[in-house]
Formats: structure tokens, C-alpha cells, sequence
């Protein structure tokens, strides 16, 4: 295709072109995020709680007005048109201009939080300042940049998640999951944590302070769950401080694999999680743009699980270093925490070794083994090189090394200052642990799969196109098989934009959960079992 | 080693050499002036709207030909030699064949309009035709008004997608409504409904007189037969159907009708020679079904067939219960079994319509009147899981056992709201019978004990 410009004028041509309501919503948006832009550069703003309400409506009602007048005079149904033509959805310029700026924001927040007018020990000043107000209407205390951060999200997934809900609007199961997205964030990782936060030092809790915990935030996404500040925190807060730390543990080791089991990852990865909940909302422009090559997964599915065992080992670690030696103290001790970490890893190795391996490739077999005997051998180190240290390195080193690059470079810098590049989901899909493990199960024991519906796909491709995890779905769809993929995390987009009704997400018996009929895809028995024959 | 050539690289040829790959060593050839690679010839529309783009059409990624041993050659047989068993392609040297898989799919009908042949003036099949469209009517400033002749699956998706870039479309409808040579009424009706509702000017009952240059020998009106009324347009679709694409074989001494003729084992009439996908004739149509399937799902399964064939399983092509799909702008249609239109269906096929009062949602389902036996179900803007259906249909179940367990049937996306109670209620009102709906039962569905 190349005798031939598609777009010649700068202005833009339907689909791509704005209309009036449109350009003047955006201008909107832009002036609200030009009040924060002034506030960066340290503009006193009188009225603090005024300009930040005008600013943060102001965003919020240009995103709302914006894809209000993009889908109000359209009939329910697909809304891609012209996705591909569009600079900002397809890694043109304002792609370009738009990571580049979300990159930065994320350095500054993550290194560099004095430059939004952070001051440790004194008023803030400047973008912070502006926050103060809120922050303390919530919790009391003066903005940190989380706080600025927090604000942001919640707003970006409230008016993104409105455009989704318009967007989707014949499409039941977006609606409610996205729904249940901005209900999570608002409630779990924004209201509530503040909230708990004027708590601190009442009675009911004994006089202790609770750490700032997002209760839907589960180890090891929340890697920093079980760090000795924490856990002090936690027991110096009576029974309530108990009591969630109970939940943490829980949460990850029993109420996750059960609701994992019966739905699938998407419970969290989509319905709860906030990472999930921005790239499905302010991301979902971006979700086209992942990579589906073979060699994408390939790294994705080395890399992800990488991110578990360095999670693993640090965490190990850092509970490792805060316990004591003396089972009279108390029960749990550097010996007892390493063999019951032992014990339970090589029970979750055997398992899988000896009843699911046939489902794992060879790849991830050897990387299985691999891993396992490295961690193995490393806890084994402790007992034969006597006291300080586990692992080789510090406990701090590994934390401060996990917390860098793991929780702020990728995390945040590369996975969402990205998304218009990579698309919205890179940090879910190469570097959550938490959809590592969960995607472990689903693989392995969920009743989760996507339905191939018999023989009427097409192979357009819309399906594989709109994955944001990269899951070639069309490749499954085609063969008339299931998709069952660690990596799904259940958004139901490929459903929605099949135009032949193959995909179906649900949740059924394991037996035969990959396997399908595939006489379905048309012929007589006797052929098809020659076809499926390897 | 046994040189297998294919001529097109569409779903037909290409199943056909992967399986022959699955099953055998033989050296594979795979012909195409079209496109090096295999792409999705029904996802091409979703290329100009914006959806994809083209590579997305591909379903392998460049190195699985390499990989597989799959040659491609990029050209356009001239001739077939089958003497000699060779063939010649326009640009690059003769090739020798041991078998030849012909499978060079269709081409967009013409009828002998005058003017059907001036700029501006195309159908809509192949990815040149695609590029052809981007220069026709990148936009409404270029191509202010579009003119679609033929109410068929390619005229609707040509209209959504001139839509999409704000070009004005009439859409001419040989019919009295649309499509209603396979749909019945009811349905056929929804979608005349649909179309208007997004804004495009379909005109029933309407045909091509004559296609009208200007000066610049361009495409400038065109003339309705019916009522002489002349429109302006800058771009003439036609999508009055496809019919195979053979010329290059005329005078090859291979036995040709419409189409490739071939017996059920998609053979010619000479050895080594085969036919599959939308090009090859069956002598005697199947069933129901027409001698000539332009359908993708036909082109795979005779792909599928023929390589068992060629791997030494000589195998007869076998289609099961017939089933297609396509989208008409927001609303999804599914068929299995056979619903006929009122203009060919037989008295002792029996109709249940049920219409959603709001929304654009129906469905129809056909029956014997007398045993009651389920011939077929046309459904739209409802999803049907295809494994229930089509083993009802072998089953031979009752239009009453079908209505009581319509919602084992459902393939919608979760929570989506189910009709199957006001369907059923409406069965009992128009057939005096009183069938209470069952609840969805997984165990039925995924067929455990």
C-alpha cells in the first residue's frame, strides 16, 4: 500500500477528525492540567481548595464531554473507527509527546518529589500545596507527592472509566467490571486508606498507627506488605492492626486461589486491581498496541516469572533479617520462617512436577527446575553459613534493588509513562508477580477459559489485535480451540470485538477446559479425527 | 519428492498446504499475485475503517512459511500445461507440478452495465481492490457521494465502511427488501431498519440502468432502472456477488462450469488436478447446500479434506451441518441448520419469529410441520454456542426440546440480559403449547455425566 498518502492534511479527515465539542473539551481538559503545570512552577494560588477543584473538574468534565461527544450520536456497538489513523492511538507524534510526559511525571514523582514542592520538614509548596487542602479534609495531614499521585489516578479512572461505560455501553460485562474498577479504586485505594489514617493513635487501636494499606492490594504487587515498619505497625494496632495483618497473609494464600480457581485471574486483574483498572480505563486507547510475536512471549513469560522469584527471595529476606533467633521469644524464628518457606515452595514445585507438568512447555519446565534448586540452595546457605545474612546480599540491598527497579522503574516509569507505546498492560504482563502467580493458577487449576465458539471464526484478527496482554487469540480461535493462557487477565475486549459471536469468557468444569470438539469446525467425525491425530 | 503446487494462498490453499505439511514431506508451493503472505480476506473492510492494520489480517507471522517449508511465489499463472504438468507464471520461470491444487477463489460479479469499467468504478474482493478504495475515497472531500449496487454481504460491509469516513451512501437493493433471497421477512426487515438508522440511503426495489462518465473519464453519476432517476457519485461499489475466478484456465482442458468442476473427492477431470474453495463446482450440490460455496468456513473444511487426499487418505468432501455468521453494522447474525426465505422455502417448513420490541434482536426458527423436527435457527443480535446446536440438529430434536433448553443454547458474553423467557412465552401464545424454559445446565452444555 504505498502509491498512495492516507493523510495528507493536518487537520484530519473522519474517523480521526474532532469536532467542535470535541476540540473545545480538550481544551478544557488542558487548562485544568495547565493549573497544574503552573503549580509546579511554584504559582502561589490564593484559593488553594478552589483551583484545585477547578483544575481537577476541569480534566475530569473535558475526558467526560470529550467521549460524550464522541459516542452520543453513535448506535451502540464497536467504537474503533479510525484507531489506526489516529496519532495518538497508533505511536504517531502525540504518542510520542504524551509517554515522553507521563515518563517524566513518573521520574520526578518516584525520584525527584521536591520538584513538585515536596518539603519534608515545612510547608509544601508548589503542585503538593495545591493538594493540601484535600489531604487534610481526608486524613488531616498536609499532601505527600502519594497523595497528589493517588488524586490523579482516581480521577483519571473515574472520567476514563465513564468513557468506557459509553464506549461499552451495549456490552454488559464491560459495564460492570469497569464499574467495579472505579469502585475499587475510589473506595479501596483512595477513601478508605485516608480514612484509616485519622484512626491513627485512637484508642481502638491501642494508640498505634496503621501503615497506609490499600486493602484490595495484595503480596506480592504489594511487595512492600510484610517490611518490618509494617508489621510493627500492625501489632502495635490491637486487634484491628492484627486483624489485617491476618488479611494480608490470607489474602494471597487463601482467598485469592480460591476466587482464582472459581473465576479466573480477572477477579483481580481486571475487576479490582488498580493498575488493571487504569490501563482498562486511561489505557484502554493503548491497547492495540502490544506486542503479539512469539518472541514477545517468550520474553514475557521469562521475564514475569523472574519478577516472582526476585520478589520472593527479597521478601524471604527481609522477613528473614527483623526475626530473632530465640524460639522462647517467640515462635517464629530465622530457622523456623526458612523451613516453612522451604517446605512450602517445594510442595507447590511438586505438585505441579508431578501432576500438571505435561501442561508446561520445556522451557518452562527447565526454568521451573532451575529456579527452584536456586532457591533452594539459597535458603539452604543459611544453615550451613551460619548468621547475617541470607541469600549473599543484604536484605536491604535486595529490597532497595527490588523497590527500584522492580516497584518505580517498572512499574510506573516503563509500564505506564509507556502506555502509548507498548500499550496498557506491559507492567501486567511482564512484570506484575502478583498476575504471575494468579496466571500460574489459572493455567493450571481454574475453571476459567474463553470459549472457542465451534467453527465460525474468521480469523480476522480483531480478537488478537484489541488483546492487550499480546495473547495471539486468533491463533486459537481459528484451530477451534480454548483459550487458556496464563496471561489472560479476562478484560472480555476479544469477545466484544469478534464479529462472528466464536468468544466466550466463562467458567466451567476443568474437563476437557483446552481441549474442543472439533468436529464443530464443520467436517464429518472421521476426518476431524484424523486432523487432530499429532 | 512428491512437488505439490497450490494456485492462491486464500483460507482454501493455505489449510490445505498445512496440512499437507502436518501430514507429509512433500515439497509445498503456494502461488499468489495477490499478497506474498496469506492474510483474512473478511477482515480487509476492518483496514479502511481503521480497526487493524493490514498485517493485523495476517494470521502467521512472516517466518511460519520458512519454518513449515511452505515456498511462496509471488506471480499470476498464465497458463496450466497439463501435458506437461507445468505451469506458467507471468515474471518468474515455469514451474513443475506432480499435483496441482487450484484455489484461486473468486472475483466480484459484473453484468454488462454500461460504464462498469470506468475509474471510480470497483468491487470489493482482493487486497488491490482495498488499495483501489483509498484512492477512490480516502475521504468525503474526494468522493462525495457513494453509490453501492447489490444488497448482498459485501454491499452492507462496503457501506459501514464508507460510513466511517462520512461519505454519503446509496445503497441500490435489486429486492424488495434486503438480502430477502436468504432471510426471512421478518428479519430482512430488522436490517432495512438498521441500515437507514445509520444513515445510509438504501433504496429497494432498485437497479443499475448505466454508470455515467465525465470529462475526465472519472465516474460521474449513475442511472436507476426503475426509476430513471440519475445520482451523482464519485465511486460505483459493486457487490452483485462473486463467481470464480477461472479465466486462466480456459482452453487447460480442465472441465469448467461456473466454476472448477470436481467430483466429491475435489478432483477434476484430470489426475493430479484439484479444486477447493470458492472456485471449485461440485457436480451435484450437497444437500442443501449450492453446487458453489463462496463461504470461508467451506474453503477450510475443503482444504482440510483435500490434504488427507494428497497424503494417501483419499477422503470425500463431507461438510457437516451447515452454519455461517456475518455482521450487518452493529448486529451480529448467526445461522446453523437451514432457515429458508419465504420465496424458497417449502410449505412443510414452518417459521417461529420472535422479535425483541426495542431493540434490533430477533431470531427465527425453522421446523417440520409435521415431525416438528428442527430444520434450522437464524438468530440476530443473539449469540448461539454452535456445539449445542449442531449436535441438536444431529439429534433431530423437537422445536419444544429446543425452546425448553434455549438458554443451554446462549452464547452471549456473561451477564449480558437472556430473551430466552419472552421467546418462549411468545412459542407458547403462537403455537398453543405451554413449554416451561429450563434453567442453564453446565453439565449439559460441557456434555459430563
Amino acid at each position: 500500500m504505498s502509491t498512495y498518502d492516507k493523510s495528507m492534511a493536518l487537520t484530519g479527515e473522519p474517523p480521526k477528525s474532532l469536532s467542535i465539542g470535541q476540540k473545545i473539551a480538550t481544551l478544557l481538559g488542558l487548562s485544568g492540567l495547565g493549573i497544574l503545570l503552573l503549580a509546579i512552577f511554584n504559582v502561589n494560588f490564593p484559593n488553594k481548595s478552589f483551583w484545585l477543584t477547578l483544575s481537577l473538574s476541569a480534566m475530569a468534565i473535558g475526558i467526560i464531554w470529550f467521549s460524550w461527544d464522541a459516542y452520543t450520536n453513535k448506535l451502540p456497538g464497536i467504537k474503533n473507527d479510525g484507531v489506526w489513523f489516529k496519532s495518538i492511538s497508533s505511536r504517531g507524534l502525540w504518542a510520542w509527546v504524551a509517554g515522553l510526559s507521563l515518563t517524566g511525571f513518573y521520574i520526578v514523582l518516584y525520584f525527584y518529589p521536591e520538584y513538585l514542592g515536596l518539603v519534608s520538614d515545612g510547608n509544601n509548596k508548589g503542585l503538593i500545596a495545591l493538594f493540601d487542602p484535600l489531604s487534610k479534609l481526608l486524613n488531616g495531614n498536609p499532601a505527600s507527592q502519594w497523595f497528589v499521585y493517588g488524586t490523579l489516578y482516581t480521577v483519571a479512572i473515574i472520567a476514563f472509566g465513564i468513557k468506557f461505560l459509553w464506549k461499552y455501553r451495549h456490552n454488559r460485562y464491560e459495564r460492570l467490571r469497569t464499574l467495579s474498577v472505579m469502585f475499587f479504586q475510589t473506595g479501596f485505594a483512595f477513601i478508605i486508606p485516608e480514612l484509616m489514617a485519622r484512626l491513627n493513635g485512637h484508642k481502638i487501636l491501642d494508640g498505634g498507627s496503621l501503615p497506609y494499606y490499600d486493602l484490595k492490594n495484595i503480596w506480592p504487587l504489594n511487595y512492600y506488605n510484610f517490611e518490618g515498619y509494617r508489621i510493627k505497625m500492625f501489632l502495635s494496632s490491637g486487634e484491628i492492626g492484627f486483624g489485617l495483618l491476618i488479611f494480608g497473609i490470607l489474602s494471597i494464600f487463601v482467598i485469592t486461589p480460591i476466587l482464582t480457581y472459581k473465576y479466573g485471574k480477572r477477579w483481580y486483574c481486571s475487576w479490582v486491581c488498580g493498575c488493571g483498572g487504569l490501563a482498562e480505563t486511561a489505557g484502554d486507547s493503548f491497547r492495540q498496541l502490544s506486542d503479539k510475536s512469539t518472541f514477545a512471549w517468550k520474553v514475557e513469560r521469562w521475564v514475569v516469572h523472574s519478577v516472582v522469584v526476585f520478589v520472593t527471595l527479597m521478601t524471604t529476606a527481609v522477613i528473614y533479617s527483623y526475626l530473632g533467633n530465640d524460639t522462647s521469644k517467640y515462635w517464629l524464628t530465622k530457622s523456623t520462617f526458612l523451613i516453612g518457606v522451604a517446605i512450602l515452595l517445594t510442595l507447590v514445585f511438586g505438585w505441579v512436577m508431578i501432576f500438571k507438568r505435561e501442561q508446561l512447555q520445556k522451557d518452562a519446565q527447565y526454568g521451573a527446575i532451575g529456579y527452584f534448586v536456586i532457591i533452594i540452595a539459597l535458603i539452604g546457605f543459611h544453615f550451613f553459613s551460619g548468621e547475617g545474612q541470607v541469600f549473599l546480599f543484604k536484605s536491604e540491598t535486595l529490597r532497595k534493588s527490588y523497590s527500584f527497579l522492580i516497584g518505580s522503574i517498572f512499574s510506573g516509569v516503563i509500564g505506564t509513562g509507556f502506555y502509548p507505546i507498548f500499550g496498557s498492560r506491559v507492567w501486567c504482563r511482564f512484570g506484575c508477580p502478583m498476575a504471575a502467580i494468579l496466571g500460574f493458577q489459572q493455567k493450571l487449576f481454574s475453571r476459567f477459559r474463553i470459549t472457542t465458539n465451534g467453527g465460525q471464526c474468521i480469523s480476522c484478527g480483531n480478537c488478537s489485535t484489541y488483546c492487550e496482554m499480546g495473547i495471539d487469540v486468533r491463533a486459537y480461535a481459528q484451530k477451534g480451540e480454548n483459550i487458556v493462557r496464563a496471561s489472560c487477565v479476562g478484560c472480555g475486549i476479544c469477545s466484544a470485538v469478534c464479529p462472528r459471536g466464536v468468544l466466550k469468557l466463562e467458567n466451567g468444569p476443568l474437563e476437557g477446559r483446552i481441549d474442543s470438539n472439533q468436529v464443530l469446525l464443520g467436517n464429518d467425525v472421521d476426518l476431524m479425527t484424523l486432523v487432530n491425530k499429532k | 519428492m512428491e512437488h505439490i503446487v497450490i494456485i492462491g494462498n486464500g483460507i482454501a490453499g493455505v489449510t490445505a498446504a498445512r496440512h499437507i505439511r502436518k501430514l507429509s514431506d512433500k515439497k509445498i508451493s503456494i502461488i499468489s499475485a495477490e499478497s506474498k503472505y496469506f492474510f483474512s480476506r473478511t477482515a480487509l473492510m476492518y483496514v479502511y475503517m481503521g480497526h487493524m492494520k493490514f498485517e493485523h489480517t495476517q494470521p502467521y507471522e512472516n517466518h511460519f512459511w520458512k519454518k513449515n517449508r511452505i515456498e511462496l511465489v509471488e506471480g499470476y499463472v498464465t497458463k496450466v500445461d497439463t501435458e506437461e504438468k507445468s505451469i506458467q507464471i507471468d515474471g518468474v520461470s515455469d514451474l513443475n507440478y506432480d499435483k496441482l491444487i487450484i484455489a484461486t477463489g473468486s472475483k466480484p460479479n459484473k453484468f454488462g452495465w454500461p460504464g462498469q469499467d470506468l475509474n471510480g468504478v470497483q468491487g470489493l474482493y482482493s487486497k488491490q481492490d482495498l488499495e483501489l478504495l483509498e484512492e477512490n475515497a480516502p475521504n468525503n472531500k474526494v468522493c462525495k457521494r457513494a453509490v453501492i449496487v447489490g444488497g448482498g454481504l459485501i454491499g452492507i460491509e462496503l457501506a459501514e465502511m464508507l460510513r466511517t469516513r462520512n461519505i454519503p451512501v446509496t445503497f441500490l437493493v435489486r429486492e424488495t427488501s434486503f438480502w430477502n433471497g436468504v432471510l426471512p421477512k421478518g428479519e430482512s426487515e430488522m436490517i432495512n431498519e438498521h441500515i437507514r438508522e445509520h444513515h445510509i440511503d438504501l433504496r429497494l426495489g432498485a437497479s443499475l440502468k448505466e454508470i455515467k462518465p465525465g470529462k475526465d473519464g472519472k465516474v460521474k453519476s449513475i442511472v436507476v432502472e426503475e426509476t430513471g432517476e440519475e445520482i451523482d457519485c464519485d465511486l460505483v461499489g459493486l457487490t452483485a456477488g462473486v463467481s470464480p475466478n477461472i479465466d486462466f484456465l480456459k482452453n487447460s482442458g480442465i472441465s469448467l462450469g461456473r466454476g472448477v468442476k470436481v467430483n466429491r473427492f475435489l478432483e477434476t477431470n484430470i489426475e493430479d488436478i484439484f479444486a477447493i474453495g470458492d472456485c471449485a463446482e461440485q457436480h451435484e450440490a450437497i444437500g442443501n447446500r449450492r453446487p458453489i460455496e463462496a463461504v470461508w468456513y467451506t474453503g477450510r473444511m475443503m482444504g482440510e479434506t483435500l490434504a488427507q487426499t494428497i497424503c494417501g487418505n483419499r477422503m470425500e468432501y463431507n461438510p457437516g451441518h451447515w452454519f455461517n455468521s456475518a455482521k450487518f453494522l452493529d448486529i451480529e447474525y448467526q445461522t446453523y441448520g437451514w432457515v429458508f426465505s419465504e420465496r424458497r422455502k417449502e410449505d412443510t417448513e414452518t417459521h417461529f419469529h420472535w422479535r425483541h420490541p426495542k431493540e434490533k434482536i430477533c431470531i427465527t426458527i425453522a421446523f417440520d410441520k409435521e415431525s416438528e423436527e428442527v430444520l434450522g435457527i437464524n438468530t440476530f443480535g443473539i449469540r448461539l454456542r454452535h456445539g449445542m446446536f449442531d449436535r441438536w440438529l444431529s439429534e433431530k430434536r423437537t422445536i419444544d426440546f429446543v425452546m425448553e433448553h434455549l438458554t443451554d443454547a446462549n452464547f452471549d458474553p456473561e451477564f449480558y440480559k437472556g430473551f430466552e423467557s419472552q421467546i418462549v412465552s411468545k412459542y407458547n401464545s403462537d403455537f398453543g403449547k405451554s413449554i416451561k424454559l429450563k434453567k442453564k445446565n453446565l453439565k449439559r452444555i460441557f456434555q459430563i455425566a
